[in-house]
């Protein structure tokens, strides 16, 4: 059995990670944003594991653990906030979630 | 042939899943059967009796008449899953039985063991995680078929599924406490050893509120009477398969009790010592109990044959009949009987548990939905969680006692 | 090819897939069984990288509760086909390529410094044993244990938010 570079890792998790921020910036829907927020999140937390391997200590292992925790605490909170804002808004788009722009 | 000895692991493991997944296709069938016979019976009447010899071909007729059905696929906006959400449900299900050691791992083919298809350290943990994803086969179907009643069946159905699991989940770190592994194997060998020479060392003794919750929270996820609420017939059409018909409506069917089956496996595993022998090792009798039941089966089916049984049925249950005393013959060889000891008993044990769930399908009414909320969150959460806590506390305790 | 890199390409390969789903899909649904692959490919890639425990955290956690809460939502939204505006001028414009360039420049600079070196040779290659649960849960209880508790107190705080939150006011 071979093994596997470290930077393929990385130059996979720096792909998914742009392709989230692409989708943060580019869509509308902001169900769909929350969504791209969480790719990041996951593309982070492959290099952590990345790393975490190629240094041989299990930090980074127990860091992607707390932000799975963390992110789950996160969409928990965010996706009742965004119940209340469709509730108020009656739509789904963020472009009519403009009341503060000058 | 130099195929397969050069490569031991892939051509047994292909074998074992093809036996495997025969076995569990036709298990599924019976157990429908096995269902409508033991209902029946509770309800006073005889259940299918003329299919086959005893009701024995219904599953065949049942399945043919699946197969030819009409396939109507309602003018939905998301055909794709639609399509998808039966077979997520099926494969999960089927996916999760590969995990489950049926027989001791010393028993083995060119090296491989026979009565598992994987032996995973985290074999608790995978199992689980199949559990998590199998509720987007019900969400999926309630979203896709566009129509009121399955989406509300499909969101209740998930909600109650994702409120169960935490309690499936606490209810089993009792265990494994204990164990002190995820591996399934040594779960198992961990509940060797007997209590006063006589009383298996099974986890049921020590973790009693533990399995109990267990079984509660594995009704509840299995979407099964008491807990069918968001599938039942009275309520909400069928749930979130209303607008299934003919092969997918079976898939589900299908899945259903295919997962009914995988908790039954691990509840045998977890707290009722897998495959191993509730008798002690030294009373060799027992290695002759499975010819014997078998041949006790065969000579109600002969006395049956003769007395009851009439024309083609009476063929039929002939041949049930020759096919039970042989396996019992042949499972009095103490060479094959020392191979099958595993598997009769862990086969014996999940036949009690699949017995138990019918049991209570056939007789208990169903919790209301915010009933059936209220107790998974309410009660059996914070039983669960403080069946964790006194467990490590008890087991804690020697050693807090030893250095004050 | 061996199989650890067939299944490295195969799983990268539905993980890019899945994020540009993400990004093309029309309806949120579809999005979220993107980010489903996605996740699912990446439990794969860490089950690659030895970090078993963290492989099935992941699937439980996040694709099996965080992915059916965004599903929930979606369902009780009826979140359908996305409205579709006019990209801004500016964005198509001056946008696009300023990101490319940004991407050029990082690029550069990384492969300038040291880590970017290292990484660029191919050294520091991922060894093939495992991190066992039990070392992985030895180090969370005891040298991590307080960001344990603290996040466990965080969980508290965040479902009591949602509870409030989503609570219709009577």
């Amino acid at each position: 059995m071979s093994v596997i570079p470290i930077s393929y890792y990385l130059v996979l998790s720096a792909i998914l990670f742009g392709l989230g921020a692409v989708a943060v910036v580019f869509k509308r829907n902001i169900i769909t944003i929350f969504m791209a927020i969480e790719l990041m999140l996951n593309a982070v937390n492959l290099a952590f594991v990345a790393f975490a391997r190629a240094h041989g200590q299990l930090d980074g292992l127990v860091f992607v653990f707390f932000v799975i925790v963390v992110a789950a605490a996160e969409a928990a909170v965010g996706l009742a906030i965004v119940i209340m804002i469709t509730h108020n808004r009656q739509s789904l788009n963020v472009e009519r979630a403009n009341l503060l722009k000058f | 042939m130099e195929f397969i000895t050069q490569h031991p692991v892939l051509v047994v493991s292909l074998v074992k899943i093809a036996v495997l997944l025969f076995i569990v296709m036709t298990g599924l069938a019976y157990l429908t059967w096995f269902e409508r016979k033991v209902v029946a019976h509770i309800q006073s009447r005889w259940g299918p009796y003329y299919v086959g010899a005893h009701g024995l071909l219904q599953p065949l007729a049942d399945g043919v008449k699946f197969l030819f059905k009409e396939d109507m696929t309602p003018p939905t906006s998301d055909k794709l899953l639609y399509i998808l959400a039966p077979f997520l449900a099926l494969a999960l299900a089927l996916t999760a039985i590969a995990l489950i050691p049926f027989g001791p791992p010393t028993i083995r083919v060119l090296g491989q063991p026979v009565f598992m298809i994987s032996n995973l350290d985290i074999g608790l943990l995978f199992l689980f995680a199949i559990t998590s994803i199998g509720v987007y086969g019900v969400a999926l179907a309630g979203w896709s078929s566009n129509s009121k009643y399955p989406l509300l069946g499909g969101l209740r159905s998930s909600a109650q599924m994702i409120s169960y699991e935490v309690s499936l989940t606490l209810s089993v770190v009792g265990v494994l406490l204990i164990a002190g592994t995820l591996n399934f194997n040594d779960i198992i060998s961990g509940q060797t050893g007997y209590y006063l020479h006589f009383i298996p060392r099974w986890h049921v003794i020590p973790q009693l509120v533990g399995f109990l919750c267990y079984i509660t929270a594995a009704i509840a996820e299995t979407n099964r009477i008491p807990f069918d609420l968001p599938e039942a017939e009275t309520e909400l059409v069928a749930g979130f398969h209303t607008e299934y018909s003919s092969f997918k409506f079976a898939m589900f069917f299908m899945a259903e009790y295919a997962n009914m089956i995988t908790v039954s496996c691990l509840a045998t595993i977890l707290f009722f010592g897998g495959w191993l022998s509730p008798f002690p090792d030294s009373w060799t009798w027992q290695l002759y109990l499975p010819g014997a039941g078998l041949l006790l089966l065969g000579a109600y089916c002969a006395y049956d044959t003769v007395v009851n049984m009439r024309g083609l049925a009476k063929l039929q249950f002939m041949v049930v009949t020759m096919l039970c005393v042989g396996g019992g013959v042949i499972t009095l060889i103490p060479a094959v009987a020392a191979v099958i000891r595993g598997p009769f008993w862990f086969t014996t044990k999940v036949i009690a548990f699949l017995f138990f769930y019918v049991w209570t399908r056939g007789t208990l009414p169903r919790f209301r939905y915010d009933q059936l909320m209220n107790f998974g969150w309410k009660l059996l959460l914070p039983v669960s969680l403080a069946n964790l806590v006194i467990t490590s506390f008890v087991m804690i305790l020697p050693y807090l006692l030893r250095h004050g | 090819m061996t199989v650890p890199f067939l299944l490295f390409f195969i799983c990268a390969f539905l993980a890019v897939l899945g994020a540009v789903l993400l990004i093309v899909a029309w309806e949120p649904i579809h999005s979220a069984l993107a980010l489903i692959l996605v996740m699912m490919s990446l439990a794969v890639l860490y089950l690659l990288l030895g970090a078993e425990f963290i492989a099935a955290v992941q699937i439980i956690v996040y694709a099996g509760a965080i992915m059916v809460l965004f599903v929930f939502v979606i369902m009780l939204l009826n979140a359908g086909i996305e409205e579709r505006t006019n990209w801004s001028q500016f964005a198509k414009v001056v946008g696009l390529p300023m990101g490319f360039f940004l991407l050029l420049a990082t690029a550069h600079f990384l492969s300038r410094s040291a880590v970017g070196a290292s990484i660029a040779n191919g050294t520091g290659a991922v060894s093939n044993a495992g991190v066992s649960t039990r070392a992985l849960s030895i180090a969370l209880f005891r040298q991590y244990l307080f960001p344990f508790e603290a996040t466990s107190i965080l969980i508290l705080i965040a479902l009591l938010g949602a509870l409030i939150l989503a609570r219709k006011d009577n």
